[in-house]
């Protein structure tokens, strides 16, 4: 965990406001739900609940228990750091590559897109040298297809480097 | 007894070389089964079920079913070392099973694990040899409100139990039962909460939300810690099964305990996921050292597993003699048997002896080879965590995003991975408790389903529930479990004045 | 095993196996990867079950030269595998079997699909329903069985069925209009659930396919009434005590004028070669000329009927008409 108190000195967003922002979203996804239940129906029928009884009602305490938290946060009087802008940079350092890969995946496929996402996991974020990261990454991906592809009969999304291969 | 000749006659026909070779292979594949998030030990055996036609039915049924045992071991592997459970039931592990490999006690998590999962299947498996019939009969009373009675008492067991803020566990676990309803609504089929994206339609997995909450969110918290891998530490010791199995009879009556639940879930049945959360919670409520579960306990490693495996197990019997799967894994076993010519149902436990003898006879041998196979891979498992960081994060995200896509063959689940991984970061950190959300994820629907059949069967009338014996005593259990905390105060404020005076 | 020694002896048997069916015409086509076989429905159900003995038989007596890969996609009930399928015009490597919930999916849940995205390739069978009720229960005809359920007040009677607003529900209805009265329809997600739930004497009757409760009913746990069918079934086998499946009468003949079954067929994606299609119709020709398909056709009591080609394509429209009428009568037709 991280301790704040270690060096006070570096500068990040304090605790509550982190905490107010999470309870507002989440509140935000209780209105959704209760919207998307209202659409349904949220009667108890002669034959039991509704299709959005429940969620309805789920909806409104997902609402009721984050209003209470926001407001809770509100008031905190703690001004505890949630956590340093660098080590949130180091979070999205991980973050950002993960949501490119993920958009990747449709286009070039699993397998290319794991294979540069380790690369540049490995280079940028371990600093190890080629020859290991290239080992690795490439390395996983053979094993992995073998495993899925061979062995398992599961098939991974692929791209066009695949269809130019003819796997 | 009867059973026991049997039982004898099942042992001579499965031991032979080539059914024990069997044996060791379905092992070992099912281990690696449960180690990848998504391929589920249900597609395991579904893609290898056509493999075993050319084999006669008995071998064929070794092989699959030792898979699925290697699959119930296997789960744990991940949860353990890195916080991403390989299967639903495998959840709970994580609790206090990866803490403990944090605090580099990985070792001893690994075996507690495998032990209590060994002793969970034994108990079940000679719960299935002496009580068959008895035990079919006891899952029939199961109809839709006793189903949801059982969950309702799973789900109190467990909630309530967290040092979160209540506010927190409330707001958390309605997300999960949110995310739950999304999609289908199995009782109108109609579409529900999905705005008309096609997406939606098929509703949240609960293992594409676990891999996201549990494995990308630890990594992100790990990122933030900078790129020190806490299990470093963990040194390769070949005696840590030995001196971990010294500790372990200390813990017979949460054992005990928890093998009934899990046969009691299984048979029923409800299932091993529910079963292990179950096994946790009142582990937790009734431990001495429940308020350190969370932080690396044993006890909280051996009260799942010992469930998972005896709900496991004991979900092959209604499969056998009733014809109803306990478990999409064991669904998939059904169709095998029925291409072998097989019939499940009452009559297979008369007409196929054989089969029926020696498949119980493999569920003896297959856990002593499993149990065997797993035990000497700990100290490897374990070094695994000397892996840097640098290396193995990328090899671990990769392993998720390929898992949450083979839940469902589907790209979307892999965004959705994601974004689970940073809700999961930010819940945590802000102090929102994971297990209740996954927990309404897993059991929300189906309690839901069992509800409203229960209604609608009954027209529409809660008595429903406390309409006979069985279904009256499991939810005035769960009620008592849900007040547990206040009971237990307000017990202790009666009693204590009066042991003071 | 080494691939490599396998290989001719795999070979000679196809061989041997392709000139014994008398069809080996010149492949104009081939799969040149994996061919998923998608089933819009859970694992362990009938048409997992079908898709996988389909799967089975081709690598038994290697029919493919390429490997299938059965598919489970029953999300939003089944919407999410025909809309795969939709997805995918032009990929010849992907079939999916399909059950009722071709026609009902998008008519109750307005999810947008229709067998017109598809290209249909075969029907292998048709599936039967049967009218069941416990076996310790009174009812010894359908008559009776009907004239309690008239008797009764509304909703007394329940029964159970796979899914809702499918095929179950579908004969429900139909059978409530017959008898005048209403009755409690109660949905669960699989056929051997239901059958179970009967013999626990949960419901009072079920309209179960006959593969999902001959266990049951062969212990003597359950008593068919009548089969939803103008004919009555086929196997002369004795199955439960001296009853074989062909000595179920029609409900047709019992005064219970419903006939319904369930198509079990295959499609594929659209804007498929010609070539493609007629490679998997002789695909599951020889499938259908394999003994262990004819025990699966037995043990469920299936009505064997094959069609592929213009005549298939036909009769599916007709009966995505029929059911859209069915639906629009029951009220189950999705309201935007």
């Amino acid at each position: 965990m991280s301790n704040p108190t270690d060096d006070p000195e570096l500068p990040g967003p304090q605790q509550r406001h982190v905490e107010m922002g999470v309870a507002a979203f989440l509140a935000l996804l209780g209105i959704v739900t209760m919207i998307g239940s209202l659409q349904v129906g949220i009667g108890w029928g002669a034959e039991g609940p509704k299709s959005g009884f429940f969620p309805f009602w789920v909806g409104l305490l997902i609402v009721v228990a984050n209003g209470y938290n926001f407001f809770r946060a509100y008031v905190d009087p703690s001004r505890k750091q949630f956590a340093e802008w660098r080590q949130i940079g180091l979070v999205l350092k991980v973050v950002w590559p993960m949501a490119i890969y993920v958009a990747a995946v449709p286009w070039l496929g699993l397998y290319v897109s794991s294979v540069l996402l380790t690369i540049g996991f490995m280079r940028w974020i371990g600093r190890y040298g080629w020859p290991l990261t290239l080992g690795i990454s490439l390395g996983l991906q053979i094993v992995t297809y073998i495993t899925f592809e061979k062995w398992f009969l599961v098939a991974l999304p692929k791209g066009p480097l695949e269809d130019l291969l003819g796997l | 007894m009867e059973s026991i000749g049997d039982l004898l006659h099942g042992f001579s026909v499965v031991l032979s070389w080539q059914n024990l070779l069997y044996m060791f292979i379905g092992i070992v594949l099912g281990v690696i089964i449960g180690v990848l998030p998504g391929l589920g030990g249900a597609n395991g055996v579904a893609i290898l079920l056509p493999l075993t036609f050319a084999m006669p039915p008995t071998s064929a049924i070794i092989l699959l079913s030792c898979i699925y045992w290697g699959a119930l071991f296997g789960g744990a592997i991940t949860s353990i070392l890195f916080n991403i459970p390989g299967e639903p039931w495998s959840v709970a592990t994580t609790f206090d099973g990866h803490p403990m490999a944090q605090k580099g006690q990985a070792g001893e998590a690994l075996t507690a694990a495998f032990t209590s999962s060994f002793i969970g299947a034994l108990f079940a498996v000679i719960v299935i040899t002496l009580a068959a019939p008895l035990v079919a009969d006891f899952a029939l009373q199961f109809g839709s409100r006793e189903k949801f009675s059982v969950f309702f008492l799973a789900f109190c067991s467990f909630v309530g139990m967290g040092k979160e803020p209540p506010a927190k566990t409330i707001g958390a676990m309605m997300l999960g039962f949110a995310l739950a309803a999304v999609g289908l609504d199995t009782v109108t089929s109609g579409l529900r909460l999905t705005f008309g994206s096609t997406e939606l339609i098929g509703g949240f997995d609960f293992l594409v939300a676990v891999i996201g909450l549990f494995g990308i969110g630890e990594i992100l918290l790990t990122m933030e810690e900078g790129l020190s891998f806490k299990g470093k530490a963990a040194g390769i010791n070949p005696a840590v099964v030995l001196q971990t199995w010294k500790g372990l009879p200390r813990y017979w009556v949460t054992m005990l305990r928890s093998c009934v639940i899990g046969c009691w879930m299984g048979i029923t049945p409800a299932g091993a996921t529910p079963a292990s959360f179950m096994s946790y919670g009142i582990a937790k409520r009734t431990s001495p050292n429940g308020d350190k579960f969370g932080t690396g306990e044993i006890e909280g490693v051996i009260a799942p597993e010992t469930a998972a495996h005896a709900a496991g197990t004991s979900a092959l019997l209604p499969m056998l003699s009733l014809g109803v799967p306990g478990s999409p894994t064991a669904a998939v076993l059904l169709g095998g048997l029925m291409i072998w010519g097989l019939q499940p149902g009452p009559l297979l436990f008369v007409e196929q002896k054989d089969f029926v003898w020696g498949l119980i006879a493999s569920m003896y041998l297959g856990n002593i080879v499993g149990l065997i196979v797993v035990l000497t891979m700990v100290p490897v498992f374990a070094a695994i965590l000397r892996v840097p960081f640098g290396i193995i994060a990328p090899i671990i995200l990769v392993i998720c995003a390929i898992g949450a896509y083979t839940v469902h063959n589907n790209v979307f689940d892999v965004v959705m991975m994601l974004v689970f991984g940073v809700a999961g970061y930010l819940l945590k950190k802000c102090n929102y408790p994971l297990a209740p959300l996954v927990l309404a994820i897993v059991l929300g629907d189906r309690a839901e389903e069992a509800f409203r059949q229960s209604l609608l069967i009954s027209g529409g009338s809660l008595l429903t529930f406390w309409s006979n014996g069985l279904v009256a005593s499991i939810m005035t259990l769960g009620l008592i479990a849900l007040f547990w905390p206040f009971l237990s105060k307000l017990y202790g404020r009666v009693v204590t004045p009066a042991t003071q005076k | 095993m080494n691939p490599l020694l396998l290989r001719p002896i795999l070979v000679a048997a196809t061989a041997a196996f392709a000139a014994s069916l008398h069809v080996a015409p010149a492949a104009a086509w081939d799969p040149t990867r994996n061919v998923e076989f998608i089933v819009p429905a859970g694992t362990g159900g009938g048409a997992d079950q079908m898709a996988r003995m389909v799967q089975g038989i081709i690598a038994k007596h290697n029919l493919m030269k390429q490997t299938m890969v059965v598919i489970n996609k029953a999300g939003g009930a089944g919407g999410e595998g025909f809309l795969d399928i939709k997805a995918s015009k032009g990929n010849p490597h992907k079939l999916v079997i399909t059950l009722s919930n071709l026609f009902t999916t998008p008519l109750a849940t307005g999810i947008p699909f229709s067998w017109k995205d598809m290209t249909p390739v075969a029907m292998l069978a048709l599936d039967e329903f049967v009218l069941w009720v416990n076996a310790e229960s009174p009812y010894k005809t359908t008559q009776e069985f009907l004239a309690a359920v008239k008797a009764a007040p509304p909703g007394t009677f329940k029964m159970g069925g796979t899914g809702s607003k499918q095929e179950d529900q579908i004969i429900t209805v139909a059978l409530e209009k017959v008898i005048g009265q209403k009755m409690t329809y109660v949905p669960y997600k699989g056929g051997g659930e239901v059958a179970v739930q009967l013999v626990g004497k949960h419901i009072d009757s079920t309209v179960n396919n006959p593969i999902e409760a001959v266990a049951q009913w062969r212990a003597g746990k359950l008593r068919p009434l009548c089969v939803f069918d103008t004919k009555v079934l086929p196997v002369t086998e004795k199955v439960s005590g001296d009853m074989s499946w062909a000595d179920i009468p029609t409900c047709k003949s019992q005064g219970l004028d419903i006939e319904y079954l369930m198509l079990r067929g295959v499609f594929m994606p659209a804007g498929v070669s010609k070539d493609v299609v007629s490679y998997y119709v002789e695909l599951f020709k020889k499938v259908r000329a394999t003994p262990e398909w004819a025990q699966l056709m037995k043990d469920g009591a299936f009505n064997q009927s094959f069609m592929d080609g213009a005549d298939y394509a036909k009769w599916v429209d007709n009966e995505e008409k029929r059911h859209r009428d069915l639906m629009k009568e029951a009220g189950f037709l999705a309201v935007n």
